[in-house]
């Protein structure tokens, strides 16, 4: 089987995913959701009934689902968010206009807002949960096991699922894996780990002029994998599409975002890198194998997000002979100001620091808990125009809320994922 | 001679904690890698973001070097001051590093 990855985050381009959807794949895999996705659009939700879901996903899908469905790869994605089954509506109406039929399968049971005990301690510094801020959310990393019942369907919606498990459950159907199969179930982990990511593993956030050239950048294609029988893989990307996949591609992404090489923690197993190889095995090919793992962990990890307070962010340019002395003058202009206020703040001075005519950036950060004592940050490097040093110009401010992430752990018995299944009908018919 | 100058590497990052993936940009030079890049340089180095402990593991046939580098990212990505708040900038940083 051949399963590609069509988006590695939520703001991710479209046009490879329909490249890969052209080009052919059983399964097409877009992983959307970073840890603080599912918080903000919860906070969306509260504001909105109808929303919550990926902000992207009409756009997406209008584009992507005509050649998807007419290509028969089934499209599997996280960008339900914190409304999963408003994203398979909105799935729904986009798949009536543009004339296509199908199924809609949406997983829920991610949410565990309601049950999640505020006086657990978070796993970061084994403070209670509450004790952080305001809990906005409460997200179970699901696993792929969940994913299984709705897999007979061309679109299949979540919400928080483990990003390799999105990977994982549609390579063990496929494959007539048992998802108790430790060793089978380290292998598509594997590969789902190398996939989750996208253009990771095909030459982005990998060129470096001269040391690691990538190859028509500009129109990156994304990867699939062919699954063997045996549990390795063979990573490639579309013919003609930009990008290389190398050892080196490969090697950066296997071991990407692992904080324990022999034992990486998801819902499906414990994957163990030790044994782990990549070969090449042709032009834009390489082979992995050697995937080792445990049982998987008896509890699962949940997101929680919280309001943590509002940050502050500005900045003022200073260029020319002694730009960067200037700069260091206004911010200890601006940490001043500011000391009585018991913020925390944190002053740099970007830029050609070294160079003594070059050009520097006064970049101020404050959190505060109130927006109105994050606006005296801003206001005081606003200031510098009239009251700070010679030359400053291009002032910018921002204020933003902040929504803080801590994770806890959970029984495995306190999730109940369900599936929900849309039809929709030819109109004609 | 600088680190960059034999080697390449990827930064990734889970809360509070980077994750620094090196290897050798040619394969022979993994045994040098392994003997000069001890997890107490790469944290001397890298005083200036990385507060807590330095763990390395050896990866040798993917002939990685693997840094998790503890409280390396003011607080993690949610709630830091930082302008690059992921720390995806550590990892050219640490290719600077004399050998």
């Amino acid at each position: 089987m051949r399963i590609g990855s069509g988006a590695g985050f939520a703001g991710d381009r479209v046009e490879p995913a329909v490249q890969l959807a052209r080009a052919g794949v059983d399964d097409l895999v877009l992983e959307c959701l970073a840890e603080r996705t599912i918080a903000l659009g919860q906070q969306r939700r509260l504001g909105d009934p109808d929303q919550g879901y990926d902000p992207l996903l009409r756009a997406r899908f209008e584009r992507l689902l005509p050649v998807a469905v007419a290509n028969g790869a089934r499209v599997i994605t996280n960008m339900g968010a914190a409304h999963p089954l408003r994203a398979g509506e909105v799935t729904r109406e986009v798949m009536a206009a543009a004339g296509l039929t199908g199924r809609i399968a949406v997983v829920t049971g991610d949410d565990v807002l309601d049950r999640i005990d505020p006086g657990i301690p978070a796993l970061e510094d084994g403070v209670p949960l509450a004790g952080h801020g305001e809990i906005v959310s409460a997200n179970a990393y699901l696993g792929a096991d969940a994913l299984l019942p709705a897999l007979d369907a061309d679109v299949v919606i979540t919400g928080r699922v483990a990003d390799p498990s999105l990977f994982v459950a549609p390579i063990a159907q496929r494959m007539g894996w048992d998802l108790d199969d430790v060793p089978r179930t380290a292998a598509a982990t594997l590969v789902g780990h190398v996939l989750e990511c996208a253009g990771q593993v095909t030459g982005g956030y990998f060129a470096d002029p001269g040391v690691k050239d990538v190859p028509g950048l500009a129109e990156l294609g994304f990867p699939f994998a062919d699954i063997a029988a045996d549990g390795s893989a063979t990573i490639g990307k579309p013919a003609g599409s930009g990008g290389v996949v190398t050892v080196g591609t490969v090697r950066e992404q296997l071991l990407y975002e692992v904080t324990d090489p022999t034992g990486y923690r998801t819902p499906d197993v414990v994957l163990d890198f030790r044994e782990v190889r990549a070969e090449r095995a042709g032009t834009d090919r390489v082979r992995i194998s050697g995937a080792l793992g445990r049982a998987k962990p008896g509890e699962l990890k949940v997101s929680v997000g919280y309001r943590a307070g509002h940050r502050a962010e500005c900045g003022i340019s200073y260029a020319g002979p002694g730009a960067a002395d200037r700069a260091r003058l206004a911010a200890d202009v601006v940490t001043r100001r500011l000391c009585g206020t018991g913020l925390r703040v944190r002053a740099d001075v970007l830029g050609a620091v070294g160079d003594p005519d070059g050009e520097c950036r006064l970049r101020v950060a404050a959190m505060a808990e109130a927006r109105m004592a994050a606006q005296i940050v801003c206001h005081e490097v606003e200031s510098l125009y009239t009251n700070g040093p010679a030359g400053g110009g291009g002032v910018r401010t921002d204020v933003r809320e902040v929504i803080g992430i801590v994770s806890a752990l959970i029984p495995r018995s306190d999730v109940k994922s369900q599936v929900t299944t849309l039809e929709v009908a030819d109109a004609v018919a | 001679m600088r680190l960059h100058e034999i080697a390449h590497c990827r930064a990734g990052d889970k809360g509070d904690t980077s994750i620094l993936s090196v290897f050798p940009l040619d394969d022979a030079d993994y045994d040098r890698l392994r003997r000069e890049l001890t997890a107490s340089r790469v944290r001397d180095h890298l005083a200036g973001q990385v507060r807590g402990e330095v763990t390395r593991y050896e990866l040798p046939l993917l002939k990685a070097l693997q840094f998790t580098c503890h409280q390396a990212l003011d607080g993690g990505v949610t709630t830091s001051l930082a302008l690059d708040t992921h720390g995806k900038t550590l990892s050219s940083r640490l290719l600077a590093l004399d050998l």
